[in-house]
């Protein structure tokens, strides 16, 4: 919307509302770029580093919850701006779920290089790590750019993560039954996989909120749905 | 079709002029029955003149003209044969400032059915009136004081006693110019209240300028702008989702 309010203070408060989701979002991908390169070149240091600044993340969902809470107060906004303040409370509670998720990746690393490396596990994770951080880039355009198609895309690319952690899952379970010693590292790499794939699936509700933002009404058509690993088995028979 | 979804009033092609100027053009809307639909919109936009053509308060001004078609009921109100005064009494009227009678509150609430011939003796006025300030939410207040002059309450009973006054003849249909505007805000909770109580029994169709009181109190929404109806729908989809930029910027603020 080109046209500015009336009240002027309703336009600076927007205006700082939406920098502070901005500086979330951004600090949310570097932080998964961090924790994803922590884990491929085993850097406990920048691990250690994701860990901290998990702290800012918490400190902006505080401070734009606060400031929407008010603005609601105040200025009772409707329309748009409705659906503005409210898409950003939800998509900053899910930047913060991310962050949490990228904070436990980072301190899994600092057991993990304890442990030999499970390259094959480990590259696999790189991939889906490298697809949420650009889905959280994609998605942030997509509210900068109020690109509805941008949007819904990012939305439907959360089946290829479903689908990686799946093999995830399979492989590192192979992995545990053949080696009882290769465990530890496993259960902390599946871990891994865990976090990245629910740090999709916010993303995914994040692109449904901007959908929601420019539009009015949430996407209709269902997501398709691939993450099977709650009901997945592999018997030690099953390969030989 | 349902019984909730009967169309109360039906104005077809409305137009309205005050001498020369226009002040509505080709306004076509339909008011659910047992359903509270919100006029809003800046000052001057025709708001007030298109629920004063509803029960033909508009007649007063001699330079007024209105054409189109209104229906209540499915009855022409600009037909000639129309009794205006029995259509006041089937459409009324609150308006935004409370405007009792130098009466006592008793004979504020009576009047109407007097001069309409509505009761048969005392008790039955005396029941009728109870029951039309217990409707109002007013009973309770001055039940001990019925011979005192209404003019002597607070503006928000005041305005309640003009309500239980129109609601006395039994109307079908209770416009109201906005009702909680000269109000506090506490005055103002009680008569939104008493608006989603009586739309049981009652079409209201109110015009306010406060957003937030069309949000709370109705189920549709019309947006007026210059004359022109612009936008009429579910309150919820006008409030969060209007389809009309001029929609969009007159309810969050905006320089249109």
């Amino acid at each position: 919307m080109a046209n500015t309010h009336i009240v002027h203070a309703f336009d600076k408060d927007l205006a700082k509302i939406e920098g502070l989701l901005l500086e979330m979002v951004g600090l949310v991908e570097s932080q998964i770029i961090d924790a994803i390169t922590a884990l491929s070149t085993r850097d406990t240091t920048l691990a250690e580093e994701v860990r901290k600044k998990d702290k800012r993340i918490d400190v902006l969902e505080h401070k734009i919850n606060e400031k929407t809470v008010r603005l609601l107060a105040l200025r009772q906004p409707m329309a748009d701006d409705l659906r503005m303040i409210i898409a950003i409370m939800k998509v900053s509670s899910s930047l913060e779920r991310i962050g949490d998720y990228v904070k436990n990746i980072a301190k899994r690393v600092t057991v993990l290089v304890q442990a030999p490396t499970i390259e094959s596990s480990e590259k696999n994770l790189k991939r889906m790590g490298d697809i949420v951080q650009q889905m959280v880039h994609d998605v942030l355009n997509s509210f900068l750019k109020r690109d509805i198609e941008l949007a819904d895309q990012v939305r439907h690319r959360d089946e290829d993560v479903d689908l990686m952690n799946n093999t995830m899952f399979r492989e590192l379970l192979t992995y545990m039954m053949e080696d009882p010693r290769s465990i530890t590292a496993c259960m902390h790499l599946l871990f891994i996989a865990k976090n990245i794939e629910r740090a999709g699936d916010h993303t995914t509700s994040i692109a449904e909120q901007v959908h929601y933002l420019i539009s009015g009404s949430l996407p209709e058509d269902k997501r398709n749905k691939s993450d099977v690993t709650s009901t997945m088995s592999v018997m030690p028979d099953s390969d030989g | 079709m349902d019984k909730q979804d009967k169309i109360q009033v039906s104005a077809k092609n409305v137009n309205v002029f005050y001498g020369d100027k226009q002040a509505l053009q080709d306004i076509t809307l339909d008011v659910k029955r047992n359903k509270v639909t919100s006029f809003i919109g800046p000052s001057g936009c025709g708001k007030t003149t298109f629920l004063k053509c509803i029960n033909r308060m508009n007649d007063l001004i001699d330079i007024c003209r209105v054409e189109g078609e209104i229906l209540v009921d499915g009855q022409d109100i600009y037909d000639k044969s129309v009794d205006v005064v029995a259509l006041r009494a089937h459409v009324g009227m609150v308006f935004q400032k409370p405007n009792p009678f130098p009466k006592s509150i008793f004979e504020n609430v009576a009047y109407g059915m007097k001069i309409h011939n509505m009761t048969t003796s005392k008790t039955e006025l005396a029941d009728r009136v109870e029951e039309s300030l217990k409707s109002a939410a007013l009973w309770d207040e001055v039940k001990d004081r019925l011979n005192e002059p209404g003019t002597g309450l607070s503006g928000g009973q005041q305005q309640r006693l003009c309500i239980a006054r129109t609601i006395a003849v039994q109307p079908e249909v209770i416009l109201m110019d906005e009702p909680a505007s000269a109000l506090d805000p506490i005055a103002t909770a009680k008569i939104e209240e008493l608006i989603y109580e009586l739309k049981q029994n009652f079409t209201i169709i109110i015009v306010t300028h406060s957003m937030q009181q069309a949000a709370r109190v109705s189920q549709q929404t019309a947006f007026f702008h210059l004359g022109n109806l612009v936008e009429f729908g579910k309150t919820t989809d006008i409030f969060t989702n209007p389809r009309d930029e001029r929609t969009q910027n007159y309810i969050t603020g905006r320089i249109g």
